[in-house]
């Protein structure tokens, strides 16, 4: 077992893609009724309730196949990728024009086996309350997954979209890779939060970058609190236009035998643009690398790196990597960051007030997991909060 | 309701505090006096049973229960509390959770913050960017939460305005239950450096601790105006 650990470890893209089928040559179910009632149960507990009332439309590609593409409100357009390349010859204004496609293997393989993927786009001046939802969902063993999603908020839009992307309750293993371009215009506001609820051996290679335009705001909440193999991901987000905001907020919990390489680009290329990465990582054994990379190309920008990590095992490790990058004067950038554990003085401070030393440290530990995610779905709050406490427990 | 007896402890090694003896009463409040240094922090740091402060010999009994080598949590649920100097900062808690976490899940603590004009701090992080005056607020809305039998003051005082002196004055005469004259119940040990905490509650006795000892006892205020007077010196000379 610890050889076939250690292969599976070392294993080269090229070997990673050669390892898992084609989504495509797998068969997926046709309609939402094929779904048994735990797979429903999964979803709901990533952040995808295929039953709720307070969703304003669901995308759900299970492999390959799209079980769910529909849309409640006119302002709002959700199409198949596929569907919308044909329908807007090829989507070429936005296809590819954030990523290059030779960037790696996985963008290479998704550019050329394309299985799917959701297009939404929030027409002009169309401001969104309830949250869209999408589903990316591995339903068999040792599949790979390629998608690409292209997320367009037109001009004074305002749009919530969660993403939960997870596998079959009984699944172990999987390959998952997920470009995705956020185009957010001027004015416009995208909420974007991404649940992450793999399995053990799940191989996960989301790229993902975000153009915003002048007075545009893009915000991201990354939450990945279960087993998984392994992770990359490092967004880039490009503020283009003046006084564009971009947050991204990350709570990652590695559980022991996870690697999870994590992060967020923010290059601050216009005037008075802002920039926040905020970052909290727990370590129950696996690893943890928490990038951040700020870049500030104009003059009186403001951007702020954080990364918090708590080492809550005897192994495992947190790898912090906060850089700033200065390339004019007049930039205000800074960060902050601390890995180590919970400090003796909180869990005494709460002990002295009738604390058992294990309340203390799971009131400690939801405390620094508690990143404010606005307009998250109560359940999914919940269901958060819940992780955190299993997650403690299992120690 | 506390008992000391012959204590001794040793900070990672050093001899800190030297042969304690001190009683406290129900119902009574104990002032304790001394230079930085001497030992009182530590005093009340070693009743409350912090780790890292050795009890060498000597014993504390607390409500007739030897808690010398009881945990921190127990002693905290037995009736001991302690408001601290420099409180931790705790990220993510906000004051609301946990004046809820130290009344046992009573709201009582969240009534109190909004009759003290404190409720703008319910919804922020414990301590997180209080100043002086506000950790001392939140302190004592923490321990009116808990309800202690014996209360640790750690220089209640220290960091106040003027202005605020009368609320924190008013908590701790609260949790002292001063208002009461006949069957008080609740107990308390102050350190003070300035004395100012006794123009707002009355002590029932003093304390002057120095290297580690307690040199001299009697009437609080009179044992405050000598130390005024006199210094610290002339409280040595007890020793002799």
């Amino acid at each position: 077992m610890s050889l076939l650990e250690n292969t599976q470890t070392t294993l080269s893209d090229q070997e990673l893609l050669k390892k898992f089928k084609p989504a495509d040559q797998v068969e997926a179910p046709k309609d939402l009724s094929e779904l048994e009632r735990e797979e429903i149960e999964r979803l709901k507990k990533t952040g995808v309730d295929i039953e709720a009332k307070n969703r304003l439309g669901t995308y759900l590609q299970t492999n390959c196949g799209v079980v769910s593409c529909n849309c409640n409100v006119k302002g709002v357009e959700l199409l198949p990728i596929k569907e919308a390349m044909k329908r807007y010859d090829g989507l070429k204004d936005y296809m590819w024009t954030l990523i290059d496609p030779n960037k790696d293997v996985f963008t290479k393989e998704t550019k050329e086996h394309l299985d799917n993927g959701y297009f939404i786009r929030a027409k002009a001046g169309e401001k969104i309350i309830y949250p869209l939802q999408t589903c990316l969902y591995i339903r068999n063993d040792d599949v790979a997954q390629r998608v690409h999603n292209i997320v367009i908020a037109e001009e004074g839009s305002e749009l919530h979209i969660i993403t939960g992307c997870t596998t079959h309750p009984h699944l172990t293993s999987g390959l998952h890779i997920g470009i995705s371009e956020f185009f957010v215009k001027k004015g416009a506001k995208l909420m974007f939060t991404m649940i992450h609820n793999w399995a053990d051996e799940v191989y996960v290679r989301p790229r993902s970058a975000i153009a915003v335009e002048e007075g545009g705001t893009f915000l991201s909440n990354y939450v990945s609190l279960k087993g998984v193999k392994s992770v990359q991901t490092f967004p880039t987000c490009f503020l283009k236009g003046r006084g564009a905001i971009a947050r991204f907020n990350s709570v990652i919990v590695a559980p022991d035998g996870s690697h999870l390489d994590t992060g967020s680009r923010i290059v601050l290329e216009a005037p008075e643009t802002r920039g926040e990465i905020i970052s909290r990582t727990i370590s129950y054994g696996g690893t943890v690398v928490a990038r951040g990379h700020l870049i500030g190309k104009a003059p009186e920008i403001k951007a702020h790196l954080e990364c918090q990590g708590l080492m809550l095992a005897d192994k495992g490790v947190i790898h912090a990597i906060p850089e700033l990058e200065a390339h004019v004067p007049d930039v205000d950038m800074s960060h902050e960051a601390a890995v180590g554990k919970i400090a003796k003085e909180e869990i005494e401070y709460l002990m002295a007030r009738g604390l058992s030393e294990e309340d203390a440290t799971s009131t400690i530990v939801r405390g620094f997991l508690n990143v404010k995610i606005e307009g998250l779905p109560k359940e999914l709050d919940q269901e958060i909060q819940k992780a955190v406490e299993e997650c403690h427990k299992g120690m | 309701m506390l008992q000391i007896e012959d204590l001794w402890v040793d900070i990672h090694g050093k001899e800190v505090l030297r042969g304690i003896d001190l009683e406290i009463g129900t119902g009574e409040t104990h002032c304790l006096f001394g230079r930085n240094g001497s030992g009182k922090t530590t005093l009340l740091m070693t009743i409350m049973g912090f780790e890292g402060y050795q009890v060498k010999h000597g014993k504390i009994t607390f409500k007739g229960v030897d808690i010398t080598n009881m945990p921190l949590n127990e002693r905290a649920k037995l009736g001991l509390g302690l408001s601290f100097q420099r409180p931790p900062t705790l990220r993510g808690v906000k004051l609301r959770d946990m004046l809820k976490l130290c009344g046992n899940g009573s709201d009582y603590g969240v009534q109190l913050a909004v009759e003290y004009g404190f409720e703008a701090f319910l919804d922020r992080e414990v301590n997180l960017g209080f100043s002086g005056g506000e950790i001392k607020k939140s302190e004592l809305l923490q321990l009116l939460s808990q309800n202690p039998d014996l209360t640790l003051l750690d220089e209640p005082e220290s960091g106040v305005d003027v202005e605020n002196l009368n609320v924190i004055g008013d908590m701790i005469r609260r949790l002292l239950e001063k208002d009461k004259h006949r069957n008080r119940k609740k107990s308390g040990l102050i350190i003070t450096h300035t004395g100012f905490i006794l123009n707002y509650v009355t002590a029932d006795k003093g304390h002057v601790m120095l290297d580690g000892k307690l040199v001299c006892h009697g009437n609080p205020i009179d044992i405050f105006e000598g130390i005024q007077k006199h210094g610290y010196e002339e409280c040595a000379k007890c020793l002799f």
